[in-house]
């Protein structure tokens, strides 16, 4: 790929990327949020149609309109969320669109032996008649590369395949990987593990801003060049990645909130956790550890099976999200687009959303107090748009995420839980949302912060309980808060004792 | 994004999937075996033949319906095709069985073309495209019929009005024509390319893009599918009445529904049962018929107003079940 | 980046004035076609520009954009209210069931109150029980309101057994046949119905929670709104509505007919709503969209109506003028 380029109503997506994989290779393609990789992607696979560029592939140009030529150009691509159909039979999902057939209709027979074979293949084996829902991630994964491999492509695109899978899947999912390479077929690999590029890439390119910053050999760049190439600055020294500034120990004195032995269903098998007056208590842990799950039955968004949750002393068991909102809690939750903004709301409406009832004189909005707290946390916050009345969905993310804080601190909270809330948001949003938490924590809120960020964990929290397949394993405060004790920490009871070299998030 | 909601005990998986499927069946089982002992004649060829000669029609379009809903979608326009073709049969009787028959179908599937190409194209909800050609083949209907009545059949072309009121092998046409469409419309969900390929289009329509279907042209298929199929029923209509009918056929369009939600295929796509959904077009029907011998008994007499009462109330039953056994509700 | 404040500030909107203004902005091109439609008839049609014909097409539509606008907001929570038709058939049947009850034969005002108030009451209740198929049982709406759908009318036939009801009561046919100021009466109630719809949604918590709620259920509920509350009450109001659209529809034909009252009233209210910009995945609200939607598909048929163009082919243009209207609003967005 030559010179891509490519616009979204006038914003540049990529300006003269490039990228080369050669045969039988597995490419790392790596960057931040927002640098161009997804769009790199679609690009090469027909999903967008590109502005400029040339795009060579086994020996000549090629110009795939569609994902389907693509695919039957030998290029297959395995997304973030497993891109197939839950609701098919497994041996469908991998012939979809070239059953075998005998007179025009599909052979089960023939078609489920061959599912059966190809998975095999991969050292798989299992019933390929049930459904697809019924299997795991990694499953689900491995039935996508079967697919790959079936529709005998030459080129495999995998867009952050590990993000949910535990450590023996992602050893599976590297020997099958390490399969396709030995029968020459390249792959493409996004990950934002680096321990996992390292492992499992030979060459690879970082991208920026739309553009190739680097392109070269897996072991002729040290993580560290690498990271730096990917955000475009150097590293200094640790512990000036983040916005947070620390503001001293946490404040004493008796739990503001306190949950302890919380249990789920299976998702949640006695989690605990207490965060005080002042005090940013982080929560770790790794996909699946059940620290979302926390966070919604301390909001009242679930209602747990057992378990104790006090505020002030007092026990605070809500059933719904508004009892919690009435006694001085916020929930910015971890999908902003899913599970926060209202997209055709105005930022006005958004902003001012749990603040309703109390914005209200007998069900009437009264829209003159409404005016002047938008303004005043629009100007606070720095939220950058044209009028109030802007629709949410036309700001840009870290924009939007501001909205959403916005719309607790304008509630007044005693404690905010914040579910990764700089996920998916540029550098510089980034940094403002992360010294914002922190002065907000001084001036007495008790924030509850969930992050995958370890830098964010460390630089931001006074305390961090971490979370192991629903239990809590370790509280960590001070200087205890320090990358090798998180990981030990977060992958207590894997399968592998020796804990991996640190490893760096983005 | 995949459905986490699926059990994962496949045995409890099966059993519900077993309820779903074969609760109603059951149901349609015990009522048959109620009416069978209960009334005199229910039994009877006769009883059998004028039940499937009326509910064949309906049998037609919720086969069509069964599809579209696979998918995801809706048909509200079948109603209004099944007057429209109604009448365009009977228009086309002077000409030929043959003629008048693919007309009514062609028609019906015109009306379908209609649908699927403003779905895919303009990418507006089937609910609002289909409810506008509601409107649109209900005023063609009329137009056609100059706002008569009723349009009549040339009353030489008998083999048309057999295809209504004759008897084949002893069965009643509609009937055999029921059934074939039946056995068709299940090899095709099962063995087909199309019908597989309407099932992962309802199962998730990016995921099937991106593996490649072509996704508007299978939506574009089950919409022309149940237009013909509607254009099929219109054709048994006139038939059987004698003469085009353009302003019947209101409301069809829900019984269909009612019908293929009563199979327990979602609305939401992606899963469904063209025997099942038989089994509820059937099943609906049966509910009236049961309530007609009842009258008949004269013990008790409920006016034939309360079958829609009835069939409302058992329209709920079912959907509370399904989703109490977790097969409805957000897939 | 900076954390200073936004530098465009956004004109204060002086009140509900300019908010309203900027509402009619929105739909500026159903006011366009309405508009390019009353000159083409001014111009055309002979007769057009009299009272009288202001008023039948006004009557006409007046029961269409009463139940459209609970629809409005039905649909605004991303949901649908099929059994609208029923409703109005079983309000329609149980008034002359109180009025012309020899029980009130003494009291006729007391019958007649009561006939105005308990069957929109008992449509309401109905429209509770929609409410709570969708949110207690977590049926889909249509399939939620298609059981009122079939059942709905049943019942209001069972109540009559299908009997036409037919009566002379003037005090009730009011609703109907009343002219103050020389205005049909349910003109003015519709305005008012109209202008409340506009005012809850624009004002009220109620309406801010609707909108939410259909734009994204799970934000909505995570913000602490009630969310099952607000999506009963938009089935309860969609209810009352239809209990009083029936009882204009009694009134206007002197009689009542559990087989023809309020027939096909869920399409043409469904209509109005979507010509009138309210996307069906919820999440807008467009009152005066729905209103002039209502208007449009009314004055179009009158037209082609006035011009001897017989009521069938008018049903083609309707069709025709709903997926255009539709396709223009998606174009529009997408822009």
């Amino acid at each position: 790929m030559q010179d891509i380029q490519k616009s979204f109503a006038g914003v540049v997506a990529l300006a003269h990327a490039s990228m080369t994989v050669g045969a039988g290779e597995v490419h790392a393609l790596i960057g931040q949020n927002g640098a161009g990789k997804s769009t790199m992607i679609k690009v090469l696979t027909g999903a967008y149609r590109r502005d400029g560029g040339t795009i060579t592939f086994g020996g000549g140009p090629v110009e795939f309109t569609s994902p389907l030529a693509a695919q039957l150009g030998g290029i297959a691509t395995i997304y973030q969320e497993v891109n197939l159909i839950a609701l098919r039979s497994v041996a469908e999902n991998i012939f979809l669109g070239r059953e075998p057939r005998k007179w025009g209709l599909i052979q089960w027979p023939v078609m489920n032996a061959e599912a059966t074979r190809l998975l095999k293949e991969l050292g798989i084996s299992l019933d390929v008649t049930q459904p697809l829902g019924t299997f795991s991630t990694a499953i689900q994964q491995m039935v996508a590369l079967a697919r790959a491999v079936s529709i005998n492509a030459r080129l495999v695109i995998m867009d952050e395949p590990t993000s949910s899978l535990n450590e023996r899947e992602v050893d599976t999912l590297f020997g099958v990987i390490r399969g396709l390479k030995d029968r020459g077929v390249s792959v493409i690999f996004v990950s934002h593990r680096l321990d996992e590029l390292y492992a499992v890439c030979d060459r690879i390119t970082v991208m920026r801003d739309g553009r190739t910053v680097y392109a070269g050999n897996m072991a002729d760049i040290s993580r560290l060049q690498l990271v730096e190439q990917m955000l475009g600055r150097e590293i200094k020294n640790e512990g000036a990645q983040t916005g947070f500034v620390k503001s001293g120990a946490g404040k004493a004195g008796e739990p503001l909130l306190k949950a302890e032995g919380i249990r789920l269903g299976q998702r949640l098998t006695g989690a605990s956790v207490a965060v005080r007056q002042g005090e940013v208590v982080g929560l770790a842990g790794l996909l699946g550890s059940g620290r979302s799950e926390l966070a919604r039955v301390i909001f009242g968004a679930d209602t747990p099976d057992a378990g104790e949750v006090t505020l002030d002393g007092k026990p605070a068991h809500f059933r719904t999200p508004a009892e919690a909102i009435r006694a001085g809690l916020g929930f910015c939750s971890e999908d902003r687009k899913a599970e926060g903004i209202i997209p055709e709301l105005s930022v006005r409406e958004n902003l001012t959303l749990a603040l309703l009832p109390r914005l209200a004189r007998a069900g009437v909005v009264d829209t003159a107090r409404q005016s002047e707290i938008v303004d005043r946390f629009v100007a606070q916050l720095g939220i950058k748009t044209s009028n109030p009345d802007q629709p949410i969905r036309e700001l840009s993310g870290g924009n939007q995420q501001k909205v959403l804080l916005a719309r607790w601190l304008a509630t007044d909270p005693r404690l905010l839980i914040l579910d990764e809330p700089t996920r998916g948001i540029d550098v510089g949003a980034k940094a403002e949302i992360q010294r914002l938490i922190g002065e907000l924590a001084r001036d007495g809120l008790g924030v509850l912060m969930i992050s995958s960020e370890l830098e964010e964990l460390i630089e931001g929290c006074h305390e961090v309980t971490v979370l192991h397949d629903g239990h809590s394993v370790a509280r960590l405060s001070g200087d205890r808060i320090t990358e090798p004790e998180l990981l030990h920490a977060m992958a207590q009871g894997a399968e592998a004792q020796d804990i991996p070299a640190p490893q760096v998030r983005l | 994004m995949l459905n986490t909601n699926l059990t994962r005990d496949p045995r409890r998986a099966r059993l519900i999937s077993l309820l779903g499927q074969y609760g109603v069946l059951a149901a349609f089982i015990l009522l048959i075996i109620f009416g069978a002992l209960r009334y005199t004649g229910f039994m009877s060829e006769y009883n059998f033949s004028t039940f499937l000669r009326y509910n064949a029609m309906f049998g037609l379009i919720s086969l069509g319906m069964c599809f579209v809903i696979i998918t995801g979608g809706i048909d509200l326009s079948v109603g209004s095709v099944v007057a429209m073709s109604s009448v365009v049969a009977a228009l086309l009787s002077p000409y030929g069985v043959i003629v008048a028959v693919l007309g009514a179908v062609v028609a019906g599937a015109l009306v379908g073309v209609i649908n699927g190409l403003i779905i895919t194209r303009l990418n507006i909800q089937p609910f609002i495209v289909t409810l506008a050609t509601l409107l649109g083949a209900r005023g063609v209907a009329l137009l056609m019929a100059r706002n008569q009545g009723g349009v009549g059949i040339d009353l030489n072309n008998t083999a048309l009005t057999w295809l209504g009121q004759g008897d084949l092998l002893r069965l009643p046409v509609p009937g055999v024509i029921l059934l074939i469409a039946f056995i068709a419309g299940g090899i095709a969900l099962r063995y087909s390319p199309f019908g597989r390929h309407a099932l992962a289009v309802g199962g998730g329509e990016d995921a099937s893009k991106l593996m490649g279907l072509n996704v508007n042209r299978v939506l574009l298929g089950v919409y022309v599918l149940s237009g013909a199929l509607a254009g099929l029923a219109g054709m048994i209509l006139a038939a059987q009445l004698g003469a085009g009918q353009p302003t019947e056929g209101l409301g069809w369009e829900l019984s269909a529904i009612a019908a293929v939600v009563v199979g327990g295929t979602l609305l939401t796509g992606g899963t469904g049962s063209v025997w099942s959904t038989l089994v509820g077009a059937l099943l609906l029907g049966l509910i009236f018929n049961i309530l007609n011998f009842e009258n008949g008994k004269g013990i008790i007499s409920l006016s034939p107003y309360w079958q829609s009462v009835i069939r409302g109330g058992f329209l709920l039953l079912v959907v509370v079940i399904q989703s109490r056994t977790g097969r409805s509700g957000k897939a | 980046m900076s954390g200073a404040a936004s530098s465009v500030r956004p004109p204060r909107s002086g009140g509900g004035w300019q908010t309203f203004v900027s509402d009619l902005k929105q739909v500026r091109a159903s006011i366009l076609i309405l508009l390019a439609l009353l000159i083409f008839n001014a111009l055309f049609t002979p007769y057009f520009l009299s009272v009288q014909t202001l008023n039948v097409n006004l009557t006409q539509v007046a029961t269409i954009i009463i139940v459209a606008m609970g629809m409005t907001l039905v649909i605004a929570t991303g949901g649908v209210d099929l059994s609208v038709g029923s409703l109005m058939a079983i309000s329609g049947v149980l008034a002359p069931l109180i009025f012309l009850n020899a029980a009130f034969a003494n009291a006729q005002w007391l019958g007649i109150t009561l006939a105005f108030i308990v069957p929109v009451l008992v449509a309401g209740a109905f429209g509770v029980l929609n409410g709570l198929f969708v949110t207690r049982l977590k049926l889909q709406p249509i399939v939620a309101t298609l059981v009122l759908y079939i059942a709905g009318r049943g019942i209001a036939q069972v109540i009559t057994n299908g009997q036409l009801q037919s009566f002379s009561t003037p005090g009730f046919s009011y609703i109907g046949l009343g002219r103050p100021f020389g205005i049909p009466f349910q003109v003015i109630l519709m305005l008012v119905i109209v202008a409340l719809t506009y005012w809850v949604v624009r004002r009220t918590v109620f309406g801010r929670s609707v909108l939410a709620v259909g734009g994204n259920e799970t934000a909505a509920g995570l913000s602490g709104i009630p969310v099952a509350r607000v999506k009963v009450a938009v089935y309860a109001i969609t209810g009352l509505l239809a209990g009083i659209a029936g009882l204009i529809v009694i009134a206007i034909n002197s009689s009542s007919d559990a087989n023809q009252v309020g027939q096909n009233m869920e399409l043409d209210a469904i209509a109005a709503v979507a010509v009138g910009g309210t996307l069906l995945s919820g999440g807008r609200a467009q009152v005066l969209g729905t209103l002039f939607g209502a208007l449009i598909i009314q004055l179009i048929r009158y037209t082609l109506l006035a011009r001897g163009v017989p009521d069938a082919a008018a049903l083609v243009v309707k069709a025709a003028i709903i997926i255009v209207a539709v396709a223009l609003q998606q174009r529009r967005r997408r822009e």
